[in-house]
């Protein structure tokens, strides 16, 4: 399988090709410069793997959470290699990234990943490490204000995400008011397309995948206009 | 050479095919009006939001009306501005990823070239050097076109656009969003010579326009009725449009004994105003100068119009890298010739 991921949904600008077993990436912190970069680092990662466009098999995106401009430049990427080569989409949550990446990095298995989202709310999701290693959803994803947030089940968490950089006091006390306890938080972890890898393998294995046209950002906040 | 073009600049998303041989192979706009009518005005967020759910079924719907395949298309071109960043981003996005992925050219466009161009789409079909007025819901200016890319902006609004004026104007007698065309029609039920506005910055000298005192006109004359009726607000919206249009009329007779240009080019949304047809139309004659329009349906934003100035674009040897961008202040005077 070729299957190129792209992510836009924070600061951060990435990419990656499952190539086989072998995972090629890009990545770089880079505000507000998603549009001159995405789509070089998409080209060079190719080119590492000696590949052309039309050798992809399919493609996946961080859906969102996130910046709702960033969401929609990973999926109107997406929706454009998607159309043109009739590819096949998987959409992959920014918080299960952020979780997923909490693993790789510090071998956590519970983690509340938290991203802000402004006008005083997070963006919060509770997830687990499963069998095959990969970081599952419990609960539901919401955008809520860090003082109404809760945890899934009452046990040992870690925190990851840029929410925890902002709201870290409000969410530490909602976490432990809820007996729960926090070993530690990565407020510095933004989600990158390379440790996607996994979830985008598990979503094609399971067919867990759509059509361009229905490649659709989360924004999880939709009450945008101010009535 | 076969382009795809590509508009997502404000609240229409168009998709077209233009073929230099055969020319226009098939258009498609989708528009959100209904969506932003209980605002009263385009909402930039949902703007953006819809075109990402539109511009696929668009693309594959336009592909299917021409008849074609991905291998039949030579370059794709979006509007990269001006407009609504959120909402061009969308479009300049899923064009230039779409290009990359067929491994041909792309190109943004500007999308008042867009406009410039646009009546170049039909028969007859203008020729450079021409005299432009571009009036829409963003832009009111008169521009001298002496080639692809050579734009001299000759005047402008220093406030309102002229659809943006329409519009306010509307709002301002109660009718309901987008009013310029409700406006227009009710301007026919009007009784010429009831009121008679202003006709602003005709008696200086210069091609800039201004429109936003006229509203205050409106304001004050509907609101000094002590019983409104039906007849009077449309003869205020006759006395409204009257204005709007002679102004519009006087500034074109002006631009063209300046330049001596002997053909003068209709764009943008307020074109497909019939009075503002009418009137040109006169004026042309009188001048000896030949007035062109865009069908009704391509002076509204439209991929067609992109499609087009980007196959220009693009036969010229103008080419985008892998990094695009979008930009929502543009000048169409900082465009390069070809």
């Amino acid at each position: 399988m070729n299957v190129l991921i792209v992510d836009t949904a924070t600061e951060a600008c990435s990419c990656a090709l499952i190539c086989g077993d072998q995972v090629l990436s890009r990545s770089e912190f880079a505000p507000r410069r998603h549009t001159e970069l995405v789509l070089p680092m998409v080209d060079s990662v190719l080119a590492e793997a000696s590949l052309v466009p039309a050798q992809l098999t399919g493609i996946a995106f961080g859906c969102g959470p996130g910046s709702f401009t960033g969401l929609r430049i990973a999926c109107g990427v997406v929706q454009g290699i998607a159309f043109g080569l009739d590819l096949p989409v998987a959409a992959i949550s920014d918080l299960a990234a952020l979780a997923q990446m909490t693993y790789h990095r510090h071998g956590a298995t519970q983690v509340l990943a938290s991203i802000d989202a402004r006008m005083a709310e997070v963006y919060w999701g509770c997830y687990r490490l499963n069998a095959d290693n990969c970081m599952q959803l419990m609960g539901e994803e919401v955008v809520i204000a860090p003082e109404a947030v809760s945890v899934a089940e009452a046990g040992t968490w870690v925190g990851a995400g840029s929410g925890w950089d902002t709201f870290a006091d409000a969410l530490t006390q909602q976490v432990k008011a809820q007996g729960s306890q926090l070993e530690k938080w990565w407020p510095e972890l933004l989600p990158d397309a390379v440790d996607m890898a996994p979830l985008v393998r598990a979503a094609f294995a399971a067919g867990d995948v759509m059509a361009a046209e229905q490649a659709m950002p989360v924004y999880l906040r939709n009450q945008v206009v101010k009535t | 050479m076969r382009v795809l073009g590509i508009e997502t600049s404000c609240d229409e998303t168009g998709i077209a095919v233009y073929d230099s041989e055969q020319g226009l192979l098939a258009h498609q706009v989708f528009s959100q009006i209904e969506l932003h009518a209980q605002y009263g005005g385009v909402v930039p967020e949902l703007a953006s939001r819809d075109h990402v759910r539109r511009i696929i079924p668009l693309l594959t719907q336009t592909l299917t009306d021409a008849d074609l395949q991905r291998q039949d298309i030579d370059g794709i071109a979006y509007t990269a501005g001006p407009g609504l960043i959120g909402a061009l981003l969308v479009g300049a996005t899923v064009g230039r990823s779409l290009a990359w992925a067929w491994q041909v050219p792309a190109v943004g466009v500007h999308h008042m070239e867009g406009h410039v161009l646009a009546a170049m789409l039909e028969t007859p079909a203008p020729e450079f050097p021409f005299l432009a007025l571009l009036v829409s819901g963003g832009h009111s200016q008169l521009v001298q076109v002496t080639g692809l890319g050579q734009y001299e902006i000759l005047g402008e609004s220093i406030d309102d656009a002229a659809g943006e004026a329409f519009d306010k104007t509307a709002k301002l007698l109660g009718l309901s969003y987008p009013g310029g065309p409700a406006l227009a029609k009710l301007a026919q039920q009007g009784r010429t010579g009831r009121y008679e506005f202003p006709r602003p910055m005709t008696q200086k000298a210069g091609l800039d326009f201004s429109f936003s005192g006229l509203k205050t006109y409106v304001l004050n004359t509907w609101q000094a009725q002590t019983e409104p009726d039906e007849q009077t607000r449309a003869d205020i919206a006759l006395a409204f449009e009257e204005a709007v249009i002679d102004t519009l009329a006087i500034k074109c007779q002006r631009a063209l004994k300046q330049t001596g240009l002997k053909q003068l080019v209709i764009a943008g949304g307020v074109g497909a105003n019939q009075r503002l047809r009418t009137q040109l139309a006169e004026l042309g004659q009188k001048l000896k100068v030949k007035v062109f329009y865009p069908r009704p349906e391509f002076c509204t934003d439209n991929g067609a119009m992109i499609a087009y100035a980007g196959y220009l674009r693009l036969s010229s040897g103008a080419s985008e890298p892998l990094t695009y961008g979008a930009r929502p202040r543009w000048s169409m005077a900082d465009l390069a010739g070809a």
